[in-house]
């Protein structure tokens, strides 16, 4: 089975989500490959609506996958600025495309030292390696 | 051109055999005198036009319905491993007594005097109910394990109000069935999720610093979902009420219990049975089931409406003077037909039947455990009636537990549970219940070696089955998103 793509430029939670620095306060979202993969086919992806917010690892959304339904968790503390619509009819983008097509929503953060805290591409490698 | 199988495999719907005019059956001419409807229903409710139903002959009824039940797994028919759902033989005696006239014609308005027959063997199964597992008080209402648990937590909720105490948060291994979290949310309660240890257990020492005065209690199924018995649930139980909380206990594996350990003794305080599991009723397509609730006293004046009493003269009442009740959770006293069922295994069985039947489904999985272990690996080890193996092995050749449930299929056997519980990758759950003989384990365990074997050596064949299903493989994504479940007749919408 092919490795799962763990891009350098971005950091990651325990929980299997990515993160990217969008801007000196603000963060995208999503999940990733390897996480894609163990789900399998991803059939519905519930999100929050703009303006909600999230504590630190607060459940943000769930994930339904045809074998299992996950918790989507929030990297940081913040307020949701914008989300993927497109995924309530193209659910399978984040099978298709996890740090593209497939991103869930952007974060405008409380405190962005919280970022400190998250793995880098090496810790998650590690973290997924048998 | 010759072809080796000419018969249709795709089924067609009672629907697509239909033609305008043939009958099954041959309606007399009435011997009354008849009136319009027009006379006798509301003008409201008067349909426009004939409802659309399918016209067929009764051999076309016969052959359509045993054709399709050929084209599903069921018990029945083959083994049917599914891991924490007891797929045991359902007897046929039981439909037998299910069938009787005076149970089955029975109708639930009639006044209470004139179904005594039937109120005594509702009391009578609950008084054994009660003895199995060790409880004062019980309610047969309830359809189905996860109604059970709403009613559990409802219970949990009353109580705690009564006191003057609400609390918010209910604890649960991450080992738990889905329906424990999902049950607790719906009653109004927090979830906290408390981490398994190394074992598969819940851990009394992380237990104690997650409880607190806010904790109403703590769902515990035991054996758990890994099939492990929960080897501290005394302690477990003693933290708890010393919290001020309560004790449920999920009874979907009391199979492995059953006439060896009772959850009252254990230091629960409710707990629900399955009798579509446990007690050799059948699952239906998802119904209709019973999940009977079995509280000890400090419980029971909470539990739903009405609860049925025995009176000094022998008589049976159903008893609705219950102040404090939760109030009533189903139509009339519930699913009667799967009590009769329930209550005709327990009394074919008897009380020795009974504990024989928990020690065999034990060494039934112990045995398929031992055979399949060397292979498929077991990460938090054997479990009692159930063992949830690890398919993750196969993943450098490509294949995951998915593609070997496929593969099953073909060997004439119901997949196991998989994917779950969550804790385990590439999870396999395997239930062999003691209903199997030591043949048909034999058979089972060949065909997951087998399986690996094919893995290994060709990949592609396993990720390619089944190959003998009346449909092969189905997009599970399309139809979860998009369920196509309803006959439309064609230019319809």
């Amino acid at each position: 089975m092919a490795e799962a793509n763990v891009p350098k430029e971005l950091l990651y939670t325990e929980e299997h989500e990515w993160v990217e620095k969008t801007g000196d306060d603000e963060i995208k979202v999503g999940i990733t490959d390897y996480a894609q993969g163990e789900l399998s086919d991803v059939v519905f992806v519930e999100l929050p609506d703009v303006g909600a917010s999230f504590s630190r690892m607060e459940a943000f959304g769930t994930i339904e996958a045809v074998k299992a339904v996950s918790e989507l968790y929030s990297p940081a503390a913040g307020e949701v600025t914008e989300v993927n619509d497109k995924l309530a009819d193209d659910p399978a983008a984040v099978n298709r495309d996890p740090y593209g097509d497939g991103w869930m929503i952007k974060l405008k953060l409380q405190d962005p030292s919280e970022l400190d805290s998250l793995l880098s591409p090496e810790g998650y490698s590690e973290l997924i390696a048998d | 051109m010759k072809e080796k199988n000419p018969k249709r495999t795709d089924s067609p719907l009672i629907f697509e055999r239909s033609r305008p005019g043939r009958r099954g059956t041959a309606v007399p001419e009435p011997d009354v005198p008849t009136r319009p409807l027009e006379e006798l229903l509301p003008k409201a409710m008067m349909r426009k036009e004939p409802p659309s139903l399918p016209e067929v002959s009764e051999n076309e009824v016969v052959r359509h319905f045993t054709e399709i039940s050929l084209m599903n797994h069921h018990v029945d028919r083959g083994f049917y491993p599914l891991g924490s759902c007891t797929m045991k033989y359902n007897p046929k005696v039981n439909e037998q007594t299910a069938r009787l006239p005076g149970l089955a014609d029975l109708h639930p308005f009639q006044p209470t005097s004139a179904v005594q027959g039937a109120l005594r063997l509702m009391w009578e199964l609950g008084e054994m109910l009660k003895e199995i597992v060790g409880m004062d008080e019980i309610t047969l209402q309830p359809a189905a394990g996860a109604q059970g648990e709403l009613v559990g937590a409802l219970l949990f909720r009353a109580y705690h109000t009564a006191q003057g105490d609400p609390r918010k948060k209910i604890i649960i291994p991450d080992s738990a069935h889905g329906t424990n979290p999902a049950t607790v949310r719906m009653a109004g309660y927090e979830v906290v999720t408390l981490k398994s240890n190394e074992e598969g257990r819940m851990d009394p020492g992380a237990l104690e610093s997650a409880l607190g005065e806010d904790v109403a209690g703590v769902m515990l199924t035991n054996p758990n979902t890994l099939g492990k018995f929960e080897s501290d649930v005394e302690e477990i139980a003693r933290l708890v009420h010393e919290a001020g909380g309560l004790m449920y206990m999920d009874g979907a594996n009391l199979n492995a219990l059953i006439g060896v350990a009772r959850p009252g003794d254990l230091g629960y305080d409710i707990v629900h049975l399955n009798l579509h599991k446990t007690f050799s009723t059948p699952h239906g397509g998802g119904g209709p089931g019973a999940g009977p609730v079995a509280v000890k006293e400090h419980l029971a004046p909470y539990l739903p409406l009405p609860i049925l009493t025995r009176a000094g003269d022998g008589g049976y009442a159903l008893d609705w003077e219950r102040p404090e009740s939760i109030g009533k959770v189903h139509g009339f006293w519930g699913n009667f037909g799967v009590l009769v069922r329930a209550y005709t295994y327990i009394r074919m069985l008897g009380r020795d039947g009974m504990r024989r039947t928990g020690m065999a489904a034990v060494l039934n999985n112990a045995y398929m455990s031992a055979r399949l272990e060397g292979t498929y690996s077991l990460p938090y080890g054997r479990g009692m009636h159930e063992s949830v193996f690890s398919g993750s092995f196969l993943k450098e050749h490509g294949v995951r537990t998915l593609d070997v449930a496929k593969r099953l299929l073909d060997f004439g056997v119901h997949a196991p549970t998989v994917y779950f519980p969550l804790i385990v990758p590439e999870a396999i759950m395997a239930e062999p219940t003691e209903t199997e003989t030591k043949d048909e384990l034999d058979r089972f365990c060949e065909a997951m070696l087998q399986i690996a074997e094919e893995a290994k050596a060709d990949p592609e064949f396993v990720k390619n089955a089944p190959y003998s299903t009346p449909v092969r493989r189905l997009d599970e994504a399309l139809a979860n998103r998009r369920p196509n479940v309803r006959y439309r007749p064609e230019g319809s919408d």
